[in-house]
This record gives C-alpha cells, structure tokens and sequence, in this order.
C-alpha cells in the first residue's frame, strides 16, 4: 500500500466578488514509503497550493478542496483538525522556500525545534532541548549548542534551512514534504542543502516530496517525476525516462531550457515561449496549446486525458514528442 | 543594556532641565498670576507691590529661575501659594489617587483590549469583527466628559450600583499608608476597605479605559491580523502544535510588539484623559490638583512640578517599554 495516495486533488480558490480559480486540477500521484517523488512545473502552477493542501494548511476560507489524501489508510482532508493536527509534524514534516521568514524571528532557535519534539514526543524542555542539540549536528549545523539560544537574524541563511531541516525531520516522520527549500539559498547553498537532504532520507528512510521549478534539482534526486502544468499533472515518468527521454513539450521545453555542461558554448538556450499568462482553460483543450509547437487540432477541443505510456508513465498530451527525438 | 539606560535617563535629566527653564518662563508669561488671585482684583497697589515682592516676583526672571533650581536640587519645590503648603506634600496626596485610577484604567483597556483584537483578527470580516470595529469608533471619538457624566447618570443616580464621587467612602476608617487605597486594605487586611476602594474606582477606570481600550483593540487586530500571514506561523502550524502554543509563542509575543509602543504613546493621552475624568467623578488626585492651580489663580510652583513630573513619568513609562520591547523582540537587542 502507498504511504500517500492523493487521488483527484482539486483546490479552488474562490474570493467573494470575484471567479472561482482552480488553482489544483484533479491531481492524483502516489508515493511509497522511501521514495523520493518530484513536483515539478513553473511559478503559479499549482504546487504550494497541492502541499498546502496535503497538510491541511490553506487558508481556513476562501477555498474548496476536494478528492482524497489517503496517508497511512486514513483520508486527511475527512479527518478531524485536532487529529490532523497530531499528524503534522510527526507523520509528516514539512520545510518552506524561505528560511528566514519560516522561522519565528523572537525565539530561540532550540526552542523552536524543542517544541515539536514537546509536542509529539512527550518530551520535557530539557530532554528536548539535549535532542534539539542533536538534531542540529545532525543536519550540520556547526557549534550547535551555541546556536541552541541563538535568534534566526544571527545565523546564515544555509544554516536556517538546515535548522528548519531538523524541526521537520526532528519526530522522524514518515514523508518530508520539501517546497521548493532551495530556491531562496545561494547557489553554492543550494547544493550543501540538496546533499544534507538526499543523506537524510536515504539514512532514515523518509520518503520525499521534492517540490521544485528547476528540473536540476530532481535531476539527482527523486525515482518519480510530476509535471505540473496549470494544476494539472501532464506527464509522470521514472527519473531517467523522464530526463531520456521527455514526451509531454512542455517537459521536452522545460529540459531544453535547463543549461547543461555539455552543450557547446555560445548556444542559445531553448526557453519555451510566451508565458503562463498565455494558458486557456483546460474545459477548452489542453492550456499549453498556444506555447505549444506540437498543437493539433484536438488540443483546442476538450481536456486531452491522462494515459498511461508503455514505459510505466502517464501522459497528458494529443501530440507528444516522439520517443525517437532524445533531448539535443 | 545597562549602558542603554544609563544613558537613557541621562538624557531624561537634560530634557528635564531645559523643560523646566521653557515652563518657568512660559508660567510668568501667562496673562493673570497669583497675585490677583490672592488679592482680589481691586487691591491697591502697594499691597500688590509687597506681595509681589514677598514672593520675590518682582526679580528678573533668570535670577528667580536661579533661585528655583537652587532649591530644586534640595529636593525643595517651593510652598503652593493657595494653601501655603509645601509642593512636595500637596503633590504626594494627589499622585496615588491618580496612579491607582491610571493603573486600574489600563489594566482594563489591556486585560480587555488584547483579547478583544486577537478575537476580532481571528475572525475578521465576522460579526465580531464589525462589532469591534464599530465599538472602536464609538470608543475613540465619545467624549470623556461626556462618557463620565452619563456612566454616572445611569449607574449611580439610576441604579445606584456605584457611588457617585470620591475614592473611598466617609466615615470607613482606613489606614493610610501609601495612599493606594486598594493596596492599603490589602496590606493591612482590610478587605472591606479594598472592597470599598475598588467599588468607588470602577466607573472612573471604565471611563479612563476608554479612549486606550479602543486603540489596543484597533491595534492587536491589525497586528494579528499581519502575523497571521507570516510564514513562521505557517510553520507552527505544519509542526502539528497546540492551538494554545501557536497563539501565545507565535502569534501574540510578535503581535504585542505594536500594542506595547502603543502603551507607551498612551501615557500622555492617559493624563489629561484623567485631569477629566477626575473632575467628573471628584476624584480628589493630580487632575483635580492641575485643573485647581490653573482656574485657583495661576499656582506657580504647583503647576511648575505638575508639569515636570508629568514629563518624567511620560519618559519613564517609554523607558519601561522600549526595554520591554528588547526583552521581547531580540532583534532590538543593541549592544
Ligand atoms: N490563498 C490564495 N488565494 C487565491 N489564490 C491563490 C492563493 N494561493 C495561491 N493562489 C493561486 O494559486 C495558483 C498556484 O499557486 P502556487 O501553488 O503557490 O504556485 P507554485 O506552483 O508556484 O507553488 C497561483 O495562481 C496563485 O495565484
Ligand atoms: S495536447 Fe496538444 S497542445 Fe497540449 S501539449 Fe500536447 S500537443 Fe501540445
Ligand atoms: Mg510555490
């Protein structure tokens, strides 16, 4: 049985005075115990909205979120919020794009990661502020104990996320849920963080959901990858498939635009045109069709489904790339 | 943070020195004085001119401010010209009476203020909400003196729930012993007398707690209402806490940083909030003793010493609060 099934996720926004916005489409993918499945698509498509939604943390109004989050047998968006509540943080864990906003700027660092482990552990302050000290030379954070009584402002940004790191993972829960926890870090950060998390879930066996823009980041990362396109899922595949072989163009875009090493220099990178801004519908056809150089006619009549591909993927696409084209 | 206040009150006795100096000048400047106040206004002017001169008002001013700040530094504020009585004792009757109703007031308005906000915030645009909003309103432009009289109009002359003026009731016998009448029952355990205190402080402190109370509510709402937004409380949420842990670490210690400055701001509004309020309800402390020395024919060195204590108690309060700011926020944590 998969630790997490999310089956026909849909979240839509809808503000008095204005028109109802579906910002998560009918999202359905799964994730076994261990395993490391990536979200991946542009700014705006819909994955924060998907997270959010999978912990109960969306604005409690304003929004219709409807389908299963089947976690451990038990359908999240049914349960009650107190026992929702108990779940969060110890089932599940969960760190944020920006570090130093995710942090509470007037309390210590080792109380902020003690009180998780007060609250789902049973632990006193003391014997969680000792394992607090733990937690933080677990994920690298050197001279822990000294950073135990430092604020958020009077440590570095890297070492922010890795503290964030440690709360989330601090009950060993069974699924981090990781958006986009690199985006904000410098680059050479970046990479630190990306290693500290992959040694993490190998080590203890936590599956993961890397959420992520950058299809760099799920390169090294993940066995499954997501694609989100206007909240709808359009392609998944096997990592390696994926990246050998990409069938949706939006896909074949995103990996046309992601520099790589061995391009020759002075090439132009591919970046797909136009915008999101530029989306129909999806009740009209398929959304990607007016960036889209493989548009036939179908893709103006309806949603093109989701299938499944010989290689064990799903696909959402009229007129994909040929399994022949590898990507140049 | 030591050398802060240090440095802090070093500059309280600089702005206090040269407030004395403005206000010294700017009292003998006022058109009518204490001499036609004692006098009478058809007094011959010989008897003014010894008067006069027996107060030692006919000296340049700069040799009679000399003189003040001689006697300052001994502790010695002068005699009160309408009771003859010195400013130190006429002061220190008046300055309990006025504290324990500023005390009482604000107890009120924060005790009632910062859960009303936060209840308002959690459920903003509810009929609590709009209710806070409107009662905020109302409270914030309801004149004092006006609040007063009809508080007393209907509790005492109609119901006669409270009694209508004073701080205490004629013929109770209680012990004096730091003119906090509420904390002098306590102390020496006459509780009917703290009963009796707090039964005649309650409409007076509702009405003090007025004007603040609407401000703290329109300012832990807005405040909440902003740190419900932040992404730590997000966080909070996602690490499966207790409703109770989120509201009081995360929610409340961010969101009363505003409330507290406001607190501060509050003192002044506070003051002359009580110059009415005690007027309405007799209540016999500084605001009696200011409104007295202005309209009792211009009491010098009453009013002299009003003023000064006013500014000091002004800029120990935001003292009080700016380290209690850094004791909150660590950010501010200079040095
Ligand atoms: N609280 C909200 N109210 C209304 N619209 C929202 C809200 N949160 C997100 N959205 C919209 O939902 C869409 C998806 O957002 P999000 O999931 O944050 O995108 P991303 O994939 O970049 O994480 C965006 O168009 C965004 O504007
Ligand atoms: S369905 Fe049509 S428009 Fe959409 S991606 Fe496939 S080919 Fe392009
Ligand atoms: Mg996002």
């Amino acid at each position: 049985m998969s630790l997490l099934d999310v089956r026909d996720l849909s979240v839509v926004f809808q503000r008095r005075g204005e028109r109802p916005f579906t910002a998560v489409d009918e999202v359905s993918f799964s994730v076994e115990p261990g395993q490391t499945v990536g979200l991946v698509g542009e700014s705006g498509c819909g994955k924060s909205v998907t997270s959010l939604a999978i912990m109960g943390l969306l604005p409690q109004r304003g929004n219709k979120v409807t389908g299963e989050v089947n976690f451990d047998g038990a359908d999240l968006l049914k349960l009650r919020p107190d026992d929702l509540r108990d779940r969060r943080g110890r089932d599940i864990g969960m760190i944020f794009q920006d570090p130093l906003s995710s942090l509470n700027p007037v309390i210590p660092i080792g109380t902020q990661v003690a009180e998780v482990l007060e609250r789902h552990r049973g632990m006193d302050h003391k014997a969680a502020l000792k394992e607090a000290r733990e937690l933080l030379d677990a994920v690298g954070i050197p001279d822990p104990t000294r950073r135990l009584k430092e604020y958020p402002h009077q440590i570095s940004g890297g070492m922010r996320q890795r503290a964030l790191i440690a709360i989330a993972l601090a009950c060993k829960p069974r699924l981090l849920i990781a958006d986009e926890p690199t985006t904000a870090l410098d680059v050479t950060i970046q990479a630190q963080i990306l290693t500290l998390l992959k040694e993490l879930v190998d080590e203890t066996g936590t599956a993961l959901i890397m959420i992520t823009h950058d299809l760099g980041v799920v390169a090294g990362l993940c066995d499954t990858v997501n694609v989100l396109y206007g909240g709808k899922i359009v392609e998944r595949a096997e990592r390696h498939e994926l990246f050998a072989r990409p069938r949706h163009p939006y896909t074949h875009g995103l990996l046309n635009s992601v520099p790589r090493l061995d391009s020759p220099r002075g090439e132009r990178l591919h970046a797909i045109r136009g915008s999101v801004a530029d989306n129909i519908p999806w009740a009209e056809g398929c959304a990607f069709a007016p960036r889209c150089d493989n548009v036939v006619d179908a893709c103006l009549d309806g949603t093109p489904p989701l299938e499944p591909t010989a290689n064990g993927g799903d696909l959402r696409c009229n007129n994909p790339v040929s399994e022949e084209v590898a990507v140049p | 943070m030591l050398r802060v206040i240090v440095r802090r009150l070093l500059q309280l006795v600089v702005t206090l020195i040269g407030l004395s100096a403005l206000v010294f000048i700017w009292l003998r400047n006022l058109p009518g004085g204490p001499i036609e106040a004692l006098l009478g206004e058809r007094a011959t002017p010989e008897r003014r001119a010894l008067l006069t001169k027996a107060l030692g008002y006919d000296q340049p001013i700069l040799v009679q401010y000399a003189k003040f700040m001689q006697r300052l530094v001994t502790g010695d504020f002068g005699n009160s010209i309408r009771s003859g009585d010195p400013v130190t004792e006429v002061i220190g009757r008046a300055f309990p009476a006025t504290v324990e109703l500023a005390a009482a007031a604000m107890i009120i308005a924060i005790g009632l203020g910062v859960p009303l906000g936060y209840l308002a915030a959690r459920h903003r645009g509810r009929l609590l909400d709009n209710l806070s909003i409107g009662g905020t309103l109302l409270g914030i432009s309801i004149p004092i003196f006006f609040l007063g009289y009809l508080l007393k109009d209907v509790f005492t002359q109609n119901m006669h729930l409270f009694p209508p003026s004073g701080r205490i009731s004629t013929g109770l016998d209680n012990t004096d012993i730091t003119g906090f009448f509420v904390l002098d029952g306590l102390l020496t355990r006459e509780f009917d007398a703290t009963g009796d205190a707090l039964w005649h402080l309650i409409l007076p402190a509702i009405t003090l707690a007025t004007i603040p109370l609407a401000v703290i509510v329109r300012i832990t709402r807005a405040s909440v209402l902003d740190v419900l937004n932040e992404d730590y409380v997000r966080t909070a949420e996602a690490k499966g806490l207790r409703h109770k842990t989120i509201r009081g670490r995360h929610i409340l210690r961010n969101g009363l940083l505003p409330v507290v400055t406001t607190i501060g701001l509050q003192t002044g509004a506070l003051l002359s909030g009580a110059v009415l309020t005690e007027r309405v309800y007799n209540w016999g402390g500084l605001g009696t003793l200011i409104y007295d020395s202005i309209s009792g024919g211009r009491d010098y060195p009453v009013l002299q010493a009003l003023i000064l204590l006013a500014a000091l108690v002004f800029v120990l309060v935001n003292l009080l609060v700016d380290l209690s700011y850094a004791f909150i926020d660590p950010r501010v944590r200079v040095r």
